[in-house]
């Protein structure tokens, strides 16, 4: 069952894309910026939602896909107003659809209520303004597909709403619907082809109530004349009154086209009963046993007429997932790769960059001529290496638009608890990033959103007498600068209150009582661990995690955070990221005599310390005064027990860092050969976690050099007193 | 912990066998990878001093374990003509440093004798059991504890 698991897989990966086309499309539409298509767009995602779901018997996901896209049809059909209110529920009957696709692909946790209090809501919304004769028929309704192409697969589906009414429904406000329904069901070659199965769908009926089904088998030629493409059997179904003739057709669609079917009640004799008065009647679980009879390998020809070249049920399967992605292909042209596949080809790049280098260095070496047509090719080299690396880092980059997305679902369940009125406002979401930087920014932004919101922005009332208007508005941009991503997340709000904020960092004891700070330096407060401006938690954004605990997983992305603040006009966060985790910008030193890399996220500025500047602090400590402050001089050499003996400062180059807390130190360096983008090789893999290094990299000349982890190394100096190590090991 | 290295040697295995501190020992063949030339290494900060460093190995880190200093013989000064073995253990990827590599036998699991009591603790914990060939003794050694477990490289931090 694994093709099986493949392809459910393929179906929830899809479904994340129609959730996302579904929520950007109802955002149109809040904003008043859709046309037909718009709306034609979302009825769709919703209709292929519904249409894999019943594929896989997830049926709580099928109804409420089904009344999800009821109401949608009749908003379509212009038969429902499309009011603010109507938007709003479309928009949480979203966040809805997507929790039950989520629960049906991880079974996390389903707040059922809030589905089946959203379920009863969509249904009064459509019977609320619905027109009867429409609302009559959900189903063949939802059948139509409009004028796109259907994502899913079944594109060839089309037909005319009209014929099908005047054809079956003509009659039906005449009828009184209480004889029993006589459906009778006649697949064509087509149905097969398409890989539905006659059984599935007699199954289906028979979970509807009583029936009784009856198959024809009196078309079965012999086996010598037997296409084994061909179908030869139909059925009569006759099914208990009180079974709707709907809930009988909603069985049935998506495989109108492919069969003949006749839906009628008693009273009138279906037309398809002359022609078979000679029907054999035979329950559906004798036929097996009869084509066993027949002399036919009983697993060739199931109870269906399954075809009977090799294809296998899974391998049908299989065969419309092909379609499926071959339909898909031509309207976007985009593949699915494995992720691993990416990531190899991502490091043989980066092995051929490093390659490319050594060999360049070894022709330098060997004294060619710089204009020779080696050198020349080489050159040539660098620059198709170089292009190649960036089109393979390409891969990986994703827009932000899915999580800018997942932000409006925070920002709409923060307004609701809050009972403030927000309005979500992105740009630049088409800007991109690498995938692993996407996905672990979500939490983050998620948190700041929240705060924005709960903390940002004022109450209704309180924006009011500011003059403001009574809906907040939080912006959230991306952009590219360098080299790096800026996303900044900012709300118009009050602004951070700076006097209150210093109060709770005196009484939490972050700062001394006197200390002297800058407007910036309160601001950075809130980042400090353990600070929390609200006085009371709440819901929303008191989780017993603070703004340090972003701080901290932007910084473990390679990024920065940092604010700033206007009383009365609002507070902006904005957030530095690198575009990949792959690569870094390095700054290349040396300590005694083994070539280092210092991340260049870390590095505020290098300097050459000067005589007045050092001082010793106790035995063994040294600081070093720039611009009035003194920090902490950090001889990277002793840190790492590549030496034994103290460098000597003033023929030392000092690199200025600033880690966690926004805390500087000075890190000693011997020389600085330059800056440069390295690969990050992870020492993990063969070795494991080594204390003060980040990662490793290999350089031009094939050697491994190790990525300082600076915040470490910091950290580490600071209970130095309790840990000589490098001494004790230098004596060991 | 299935590697093949690990596995119950069978009826007849091959084994590589290599020179360190003039003495003998041996691995199993299909625990090894590669077998190169010694290059200078990293040094890693904090680490144990038989853990020479990483070398780039095509593109992957590969720790180099001077396996002198890890049987607690003098530790290797490592010149040009000294060789790293690269052998899989628990789906890492070790080079070991040895003097040289002197030969490839293929023995039957029933000419493994136990290790001799009189071995330093050290010998103990690295030796699986001794082979006599052709008047020689050689210990067969077990590769997993070759590199430094985590707490360990944690204790010599804190």
């Amino acid at each position: 069952m694994d093709t099986m698991a493949a392809i459910k897989q393929t179906f929830f990966q899809e479904c994340e894309e129609q959730l996302a086309e579904l929520e950007s499309g109802l955002l149109a539409i809040e904003r008043q910026e859709s046309d037909s298509e718009t709306i034609n767009a979302v009825f769709r995602a919703v209709h292929s939602i519904k249409g894999g779901a019943g594929a896989f018997g997830l049926d709580e996901l099928v109804r409420f896909a089904h009344t999800f896209e009821t109401t949608l049809d009749l908003m379509r059909s212009n038969a429902l107003d499309i009011t603010h209110n109507l938007v709003k529920l479309m928009l949480r009957a979203a966040d809805g659809l997507a929790d039950l696709v989520r629960f049906s692909r991880d079974g996390t946790e389903l707040d059922r209520a809030r589905i089946a209090q959203l379920h009863a809501e969509l249904t009064r919304a459509a019977s609320g303004d619905a027109a009867p004769a429409i609302e009559a028929t959900p189903a063949p309704a939802a059948a139509d597909q409009g004028d796109g192409p259907d994502e899913n697969g079944f594109t060839p589906i089309r037909f005319s709403l009209e014929d099908l009414v005047a054809a079956d429904f003509g009659s039906l406000p005449d009828e009184a619907p209480k004889g029993p329904l006589v459906v009778s069901f006649r697949p064509k070659p087509e149905l097969y082809a398409k890989a539905n199965d006659a059984l599935v769908l007699l199954r289906e009926v028979k979970r509807l109530g009583d029936v009784m089904i009856s198959c024809d088998i009196s078309e079965v030629p012999l086996l010598t004349e037997l296409d084994p493409e061909g179908a030869y059997l139909s059925w009569t179904i006759e099914l208990d009154p009180s079974i709707e003739e709907s809930a009988v057709r909603e069985v049935f669609e998506f495989v109108t086209f492919d069969c003949e079917l006749d839906v009628s009640t008693k009273a009138i004799e279906p037309s398809q009963a002359t022609d078979t008065a000679d029907f054999q009647v035979i329950p559906v679980t004798d036929i097996a046993a009869m084509l066993a009879e027949a002399q036919t390998p009983v697993e060739s020809v199931p109870v269906t007429p399954q075809p009977e070249h090799k294809l296998t049920p899974t391998e049908t399967l299989i065969k419309a997932g092909m379609a499926q992605a071959a339909a898909q292909s031509s309207q976007q042209t985009t593949i699915r790769v494995d992720l691993d596949r990416v990531d190899r080809l991502i490091d043989l790049v980066g092995e051929l960059v490093i390659n490319q280098s050594m060999l360049a260095q070894r022709v330098t070496e060997a004294g060619i001529a710089r204009l020779s047509e080696v050198a020349v090719g080489l050159d040539d080299l660098e620059h198709l290496t170089r292009e190649i690396q960036d089109s393979v880092m390409a891969i990986r980059a994703q827009p932000v638009r899915p999580i800018f997305q997942r932000m409006s679902r925070v920002v709409r369940e923060v307004a609701d608890m809050t009972g403030k009125s927000v309005r979500l406002v992105t740009e630049g979401e088409n800007c991109e990033v690498d995938k692993t930087v996407i996905e672990r920014l979500a939490d983050p932004l998620t948190h700041m959103i929240r705060n924005a919101i709960d903390h940002g922005l004022e109450k209704p009332e309180y924006r009011v007498a500011a003059g403001k208007s009574e809906q907040g508005v939080v912006r959230m941009t991306a952009a590219h600068r360098s080299g790096r991503v800026i996303i900044e997340v900012s709300d118009d709000g009050a602004g951070i209150n700076r006097a209150r904020v210093r109060e709770i960092a005196v009484g939490k004891g972050i700062i001394d009582p006197d200390a002297q700070l800058s407007d910036g330096e309160i601001d950075d407060l809130i980042f400090a661990p353990g600070f929390s401006t609200a006085s009371t938690i709440s819901d929303v954004s008191g989780r017993g995690v603070g703004m340090d605990v972003v701080k901290r997983s932007i910084q473990a992305l390679g990024g920065r955070i940092s604010i700033s603040s206007r009383p009365g006009q609002g507070t902006t966060f904005t957030l530095s990221l690198p575009l990949t985790l792959a690569v870094l910008d390095g700054m290349v030193v040396t300590v005694a005599g083994q070539t280092l890399v210092v991340p260049l996220t870390a590095i505020v500025e290098t300097l050459q310390p000067k005589q007045q500047d050092v001082h010793g602090m106790g035995e063994t400590s040294r600081v070093i005064a720039i611009r009035g402050s003194f920090l902490p001089l950090i001889d990277i050499g002793l840190q790492l027990g590549y030496r034994e003996e103290e460098a000597d400062p003033f023929n030392s180059v000092a690199i200025m860092v600033e880690s966690e807390n926004r805390t500087q130190s000075a890190l000693l360096v011997d020389g600085i050969i330059g800056q440069q983008q390295v690969v990050i090789k992870s020492l993990e893999t063969n070795y494991g976690h080594v204390f003060g290094v980040a990662a490793a990299t290999i350089l031009g000349d094939g050697r491994v050099a190790v990525i300082l982890d600076v915040d470490a190394i910091v950290a580490g100096t600071r209970s130095e007193m309790n840990r000589p190590d490098h001494r004790k090991r230098s004596a060991a | 912990m299935m590697q093949a290295s690990e596995k119950d040697l069978s009826a007849n295995s091959e084994l590589i066998a290599f020179r360190i501190g003039g003495q003998e020992f041996c691995v199993d063949i299909m625990s090894v990878r590669d077998i190169r030339g010694w290059t200078q290494t990293t040094p890693l900060p904090h680490s144990p001093d038989y853990v020479k460093g990483v070398i780039n190995l095509r593109g992957s880190v590969l720790p180099v374990i001077d396996l002198a200093a890890r049987l607690g013989f003098k530790p290797t000064e490592p010149t040009a003509r000294h060789v790293i073995i690269v052998t899989q253990v628990n789906n890492q990827s070790v080079g070991l440093l040895v003097e040289a590599v002197s030969d490839i036998l293929t023995i039957n699991a029933a000419t493994i004798q136990p290790t001799p009591d009189v071995a330093s603790e050290l010998a103990r914990v690295f030796m699986k059991g001794v082979l006599a060939i052709e008047g020689r003794m050689i210990s067969l050694i077990s590769l997993d504890c070759v590199l430094p477990q985590t707490q360990e490289t944690a204790g010599t931090v804190h």
